[in-house]
């Protein structure tokens, strides 16, 4: 990282991503996935707005990046199957 | 070789010479003939260039901005209007260190329409960051597109420079130019190699900073615009060893060393101030020009070096409503505490030409108040006033 | 359905990281997802002002895998225009340009550098995202805001008197010279990277219009978002279409169309509207959809 004006870049170009961001602390829900009910059927991983629907490989289940999702429930909204809850978090 | 030429043409040939890689023109007088003699020198094949046609001077500097990025050398012209109308991407531009390079032919803002030259669109852009340059004649223009894409796209400087051109008394005029050989003018000014540049192996995001280092960025901007003086001087240095003329880095001073009364102006109006210069030597008076070619960065050194002199004139082509020009009040701020009077004239507004009889009232109203004192602040030249005097 | 082995329907690889800045269920990342999955990472993107500006990350942080440059409000097409001869100057043709802005940003302030560069012919795929307001500034009306919604600025119903709905940016940009346009809804991913997929083929000045809702703008549960964006096209308020050749036509056929109450009861900002109004808005639906067919028949002929 920088530390004063001297160390910056004559332009204003990024230099990492936002992978770090800890976006996950916005999250008033969590989703949580029963791999009972769930199809593989990836409608929640295609509608993530936060890529935080992980799905590997074809085959796998889905499971959730809770680092990044914010809880906003499209996933729970979207699966056909009810196999996503949106739980409230501890406060 | 020696051409005759516009200062409008001359400034389309720099562009040719400096192989330009990207231009993106949108017309206005007394600009337009510019654009058009890019359009004839891509058009017959002289020129290797992207020529885009733009809808308005905004969309223009929009696209070089772009196209900077990617690594291209720029190009465009304007005027009046059009700059103003680019006001807010001369911001962009200088704010992500683009270092585009743009003559303006300097021209009245309306309304009333008025198409014809002054400097109050050029120095309205005072505050965006950009370099710049004022031209006394067609020669100077050609040489100072050269020098400011040198010192522009320096590494330590990356901000862009506008050249200013006098609208129809120079855009409009043919002179002398002597047109340098392409092969010295790239030994002059090397290919442009931007680091960092748009890299789709090495994906980044060009500009949007929070208030964590926003003051820090601007910092360099103006610590780099700063440094470009020296760059300006050297670049001015190595145009003269290389082609054998040079303009005074960013003062031209004409005979002040031993004179009483100096006259600081930007643009043709030095001509003639020079021309009267040496007519009131000749009569024993003892006046001189400090002309100045670059406003932006402003040469506090140089002007500093007239604390000596009883009086310092200063002739704006603007004036900024509320108080005197621009120039005066930069050039009386770099004197501040010595004591010599500092007085502003206003004149060549609107397209009025600036004659040789008001540059010699000016030298005379000059020389008298060194002897009585300050008559008055900021002196409108040429104004039909009833007094007689134009 | 359960003994069908799971597969992608769209493709895995993703060109964005997570933690970028967009408010829950928002559904502008949904859309450049799926952009930049069709395109690949061979493509420059260029934002304006508005929410794109600010989603993609705070400096030094960036969410995207392509470079992407910022710039006015106004200017896309034009940076468009210059991002384009700069890449075919150093001989980076295969580059796709992607002006990508939000509604306000198209429609409204940017519609005059757009049009110029659709007519200058420059090689690039605009993405208008529909969220159909000024929404980074807070819920202003843009000119494709619906009729009879709310927003900051149109805060009565009486505006549903006052504007003439969304303004036809497609069809005016076919009439302005594109070689492709299409609406595409991030309800139907399939559908939308197929749709860029096409335009990625074609060279010339492409647009395309993603319906993009914004629950925070619309007032309606960040879960809605897909529910609502696919209503909007089964209601026939968003359908989906595309232009090519000289011709018109469905890209989504909408069999037994949904009345569009079930599409604006879903979002507060249509609370407002009486049954009158309500059937204002389906008469314009239906009006809008018969034209639009009728666009299409004509181009069959």
């Amino acid at each position: 990282m920088y530390r004063t004006y001297r160390d910056l870049p004559p332009v204003q170009v990024t230099t990492g991503t936002t992978e770090g961001m800890p976006t996950g602390t916005w999250r008033t829900f969590r989703p949580v996935i029963s791999a009972e009910r769930c199809t593989r059927c990836y409608t929640c991983w295609k509608f993530c707005p936060d890529l935080s629907i992980i799905v590997r490989q074809e085959g796998d289940y889905p499971s959730v990046d809770l680092f990044h999702c914010k809880g906003c429930g499209i996933c729970a909204n979207e699966c056909r199957r009810n196999a996503i809850v949106m739980e409230r978090e501890p406060l | 070789m020696i051409d005759a030429l516009t200062a409008n043409q001359a400034a389309a040939l720099a562009a040719k010479l400096a192989r330009i890689e990207v231009a993106a023109v949108y017309p206005i007088t007394p600009q337009t003939t510019i654009s058009e003699k890019l359009a004839d020198m891509v058009a017959s094949g002289g020129m290797d260039a992207r020529f885009m046609l733009m809808e308005s001077e905004h969309s223009a500097m929009s696209a070089l901005i772009g196209a900077s990025y990617v690594g291209a050398r720029t190009f465009t012209a304007t005027s009046s209007h059009g700059l103003a109308l680019m006001h807010e991407v001369l911001m962009w531009a200088s704010g992500v260190r683009r270092p585009i390079v743009m003559p303006v032919a300097a021209r009245t803002i309306g309304g009333p329409w008025n198409i014809w030259g002054e400097h109050m669109d050029v120095i309205t852009e005072r505050d965006v960051g950009w370099m710049q340059f004022y031209c006394e004649n067609n020669q100077e223009v050609l040489d100072t597109i050269l020098m400011a894409y040198r010192v522009a796209e320096d590494p330590s400087v990356m901000l862009p420079a506008m050249v200013v051109v006098d609208g129809f008394i120079l855009t409009h005029t043919v002179d002398a130019v002597d047109v340098p050989e392409q092969g010295l003018v790239d030994d002059y000014l090397p290919p442009f190699r931007p680091d960092p540049v748009l890299n789709l192996d090495d994906p980044r995001r060009f500009g949007l900073v929070m208030p964590d280092w926003w003051t820090e960025f601007r910092y360099r901007i103006a610590t780099d615009m700063e440094g470009a003086k020296e760059r300006i001087r050297e670049a001015d240095r190595e145009f003269g060893r290389i082609f054998g003329r040079r303009y005074g880095g960013l003062v031209e001073h004409y005979r002040t060393e031993d004179a009483d009364a100096v006259l600081v102006v930007a643009g043709s109006a030095a001509g003639t101030a020079k021309e009267v210069a040496d007519r009131l030597r000749d009569e024993g008076l003892m006046v001189g020009v400090a002309r100045l070619r670059v406003f932006r960065p402003f040469p506090s050194e140089e002007i500093a070096e007239l604390s000596s002199k009883r009086v310092v004139g200063v002739f704006d082509r603007s004036y900024t409503f509320g108080d005197g020009g621009a120039m005066y009040n930069e050039v009386r701020s770099a004197l501040h505490g010595s004591d010599n009077i500092v007085k502003n004239y206003v004149g060549g507004l609107g397209g009025r030409d600036v004659t040789a009889a008001h540059m010699e009232w000016v030298f005379r109203n000059m020389l008298d108040i060194a002897d009585k004192g300050l008559d008055r602040r900021v002196e409108w030249v040429g104004l039909r006033d009833g007094s007689g005097r134009w | 359905m359960d003994e069908r082995t799971p597969r992608f329907t769209i493709p895995h690889e993703e060109l964005m990281y997570p933690g970028h800045s967009a408010c829950p269920g928002c559904g502008e990342p949904i859309a450049m997802r799926f952009l930049l999955k069709a395109l690949g990472p061979r493509t420059v993107m260029n934002v304006p002002a508005g929410c794109c500006a600010v989603i993609p990350g705070v400096w030094p942080r960036f969410s995207l895998k392509v470079p992407l440059i910022d710039h006015a409000f106004e200017c896309t097409g034009a940076t468009s225009s210059g991002i384009r001869a700069a890449l075919d100057v150093k001989g980076m043709d295969d580059v796709t340009v992607v002006g990508w802005a939000g509604d306000g940003g198209t429609v409204d302030i940017g519609l005059q550098s757009l049009s110029g560069a659709v007519d200058r012919g420059t090689d690039f795929l605009y993405v208008m995202y529909d969220n159909e307001a000024y929404m980074n500034t807070g819920s202003q009306c843009s000119g494709s805001t619906p009729c009879g919604a709310w927003t900051t600025t149109t805060p009565g119903g009486k505006a549903i008197a006052r504007r003439t709905g969304k303004k036809r940016i497609l069809e005016m940009l076919v009439e302005n010279g594109i070689v492709y346009g299409a609406t595409v809804n991030i309800a139907f991913p399939e559908d939308l990277i197929e749709r860029v997929r096409t335009a990625r083929s074609i060279r010339g000045p492409k647009f395309l219009h993603v319906f993009s809702p914004c629950p925070s703008g619309w007032r309606m549960d960040p879960s809605k978002t897909i529910e609502v964006a696919s209503l909007a096209t089964r209601t026939g308020m968003f359908p989906l279409y595309e232009y090519r050749d000289g011709q018109y036509r469905f890209t989504k056929e909408i069999k037994n169309r949904k009345p569009v109450e079930e599409y604006l009861r879903l979002q507060g900002r249509f609370r407002h509207l009486s049954p009158e109004q309500i059937a204002e808005v389906q008469e314009l639906i239906d009006q809008g959809l018969e034209d639009l067919r009728a666009r299409v028949e004509a181009g069959r002929k």
